[in-house]
């Protein structure tokens, strides 16, 4: 099965070898085929597409196109599209059309970037598993019976099996980079601030961030770039300017250095992940890396700071969603207190009302102090003590996750056991830095992430490390078998 | 540490969550696992810890006071079930 990169069709684009409009057809039919099985979309823009394509072309024959125009490209259902249906993978949100583009849509759009469709996503954005999703699972295109991860599950089997070369994601607790590592593809999520949260719906607002599903570095490097910048409209945005990170990929290595946390190396890590990684690390090292190791002593402690803040910060965020301006409203409610009662029972899912509860709980008055405040003094611990790492090494590594893919229905009664997932992705959410998962090798039959962290705003680092490890490797390349044949995409 | 029924029942009003008789004792047993796992924070020493609301050091940004909006209600009130001259309809408030 074709999986080709951005940066691949972008010069076939350019150079005549197919048009955009050839391009959108062949993802929008490996979509309609595949996605019976993989559910990964959960609105697809097939009449706009075509359109957008149409006009990309116009632009490539007028040679007046950037290096995304043509580019088909899947938004998270968490990104506002203007016109089109924006559903957070949430009954609440099922009918909400969004009169106005995020501004990570508007700059992609800008960019040139052919919108196919919304994917599938755990219900704003709570889960680690994409089983949330009112709309139901989002299958792994490399076992169909296990999940992709969470809560960016579709964006990533989307990309995984070759039906867009790339997708949005957002990353509260890992949501971008545990669904890369469990598909087999690069998962990117920058410095808190670096990319605008306007018209991304909020979950946990000094968490969230968006980011890229990709096959390669090198595109997340293409898609920063446009994405990327600040923006008046986003109050907690970063006002820093935006480097050509796909001009700085190639920096030799050899004389820098990573830190390997040991605490990344506990009971918890399966033994396929942790061969996998320490083979990754002998990669590095060839290419001139000195490997040390470090040490998080309360990473252990990111897990629980996480589960406190972030169910605070939805409970707050997810307080607008009423039944009165927008979204579901039950019907022949009595009084307004049955009205919102009753349509937020209805419009919710468990884990979403899970979290709301707690949130509610770790905020009210007299358990304030022992948990909320307590909760943001360890954030400030977990967040000094990565960003100390940085004072000795250029790069963090280690694994993106504990375990690869699990299946579907295996977590689903125990919500502990699943946030326990996020163990190794959660403090770089807390501390804000950036991120990347990127794969590196098989656990049996199934994909493990390697995961490498910046200091903040060290975006080009990053991404110069996972592109030479790329060039060094082809774990990136290794596609899943192909979830729809190809007679029944002609 | 374990929750009542009554504090849930507490905490579903202020969340404006309706939870029914029978899914209470399923809101007691997850909810009460969930605060066993976040009660590990309570032994951490925070004397001297400033408080991390935000992981950058920034401060409000604040924007002159001057309109760059317009107004567009039609636009923002199609997505609404019960609109009436502009005003959003809902059911009774007041006894």
């Amino acid at each position: 099965m074709e999986r080709l990169t951005v940066a691949r069709l972008s010069a076939g684009l350019r150079n005549g070898e197919f048009s955009s409009e050839e391009l959108t057809r062949e993802s929008l039919a490996r979509i309609e085929a595949a996605n019976p099985r993989l559910n990964a979309f959960i609105t697809v823009t097939g009449e706009e597409a075509l359109v957008a394509a149409r006009a990309a072309d116009q632009k490539l024959a007028r040679g007046n196109a950037g290096p995304l125009t043509g580019i088909p490209l899947a938004h998270k259902d968490i990104f506002c599209t203007a016109g089109t249906l924006t559903t957070c993978g949430s009954r609440m949100l099922a009918n909400f059309v969004s009169p106005y583009d995020a501004t990570v849509v508007s700059k992609l759009a800008d960019a040139g970037i052919v919108l196919v469709g919304k994917t599938n996503m755990d219900e704003f954005a709570m889960g680690s598993s994409n089983e949330t999703s009112y709309f139901g699972p989002v299958r792994n295109p490399w076992d169909l019976e296990r999940s992709p991860g969470g809560s960016s599950g579709g964006s990533a089997a989307a990309v995984a099996a070759g039906l867009v070369p790339a997708a949005t994601g957002t990353d509260t607790g890992g949501s971008i980079r545990q669904p890369a590592a469990f598909t087999g593809i690069t998962g990117f999520k920058p410095t808190y601030g670096r990319v605008s949260r306007y018209g991304m719906v909020a979950f946990a607002s000094s968490l969230d961030q968006a980011g890229t599903l990709t096959i390669t570095a090198e595109d997340a490097a293409l898609l920063m770039e446009a994405m990327a910048g600040f923006d008046t409209r986003d109050s907690t945005s970063a006002d820093q300017a935006v480097p050509a990170y796909g001009s700085m990929l190639d920096e030799p290595l050899a004389g820098k250095t990573i830190g390997v946390p040991r605490e990344f190396f506990d009971d918890g890590l399966d033994s396929g992940c942790e061969q996998a990684i320490r083979d990754a690390l002998d990669v590095f090292s060839d290419l001139g890396v000195k490997i040390i190791e470090l040490t998080l002593p309360h990473l252990a402690l990111s897990v629980p700071a996480y589960y406190i803040i972030a169910p605070a910060e939805c409970s707050s965020n997810l307080s607008r969603y009423d039944g009165i301006r927008f979204g579901y409203r039950h019907p022949d409610a009595c009084d307004i207190d049955e009205l919102y009662t009753r349509t937020r029972q209805e419009g919710f899912g468990a884990e979403v009302k899970r979290r709301i509860m707690t949130g509610t709980y770790v905020l009210s008055a007299g358990y304030y102090d022992a948990y909320y405040l307590q909760a943001q003094k360890v954030r400030r611990l977990i967040s000094d003590e990565l960003k100390r790492c940085f004072e000795q090494v250029d790069i963090v590594a280690g694994p993106t996750t504990p375990t690869p893919a699990f299946g579907l229905g295996e977590k689903t009664d125990d919500p502990v056991q699943m946030y326990l997932n996020d163990i190794y992705t959660i403090a770089v959410n807390l501390a804000g830095t950036p991120g990347v998962s990127i794969p590196c090798g098989f656990s049996g039959k199934l994909p493990v992430g390697l995961q490498l962290i910046g200091p903040h705003f060290g975006e080009a680092t990053l991404l110069n490390f996972a592109h030479r490890y790329q060039q060094q490797t082809d774990w990136h390349t290794r596609t899943p078998p192909p979830v729809f044949t190809k007679e029944a995409s002609q | 540490m374990g929750l009542t029924s009554k504090e849930v029942q507490h905490i579903a009003n202020l969340a404006r969550l309706e939870v029914s008789d029978e899914q209470i004792d399923d809101y007691v047993e997850k909810l009460t696992q969930i605060l066993d796992l976040v009660d590990a924070l309570k032994k951490v020493d925070t004397t001297d810890l400033l408080p991390l609301a935000h992981p950058l050091q920034m401060s409000q940004r604040l924007l002159a006071d001057k309109p760059t909006e317009k107004n567009q209600r039609d636009l923002f009130q199609r997505n609404a079930e019960n609109v009436e001259q502009g005003l959003y309809s809902v059911p009774r408030v007041i006894e």
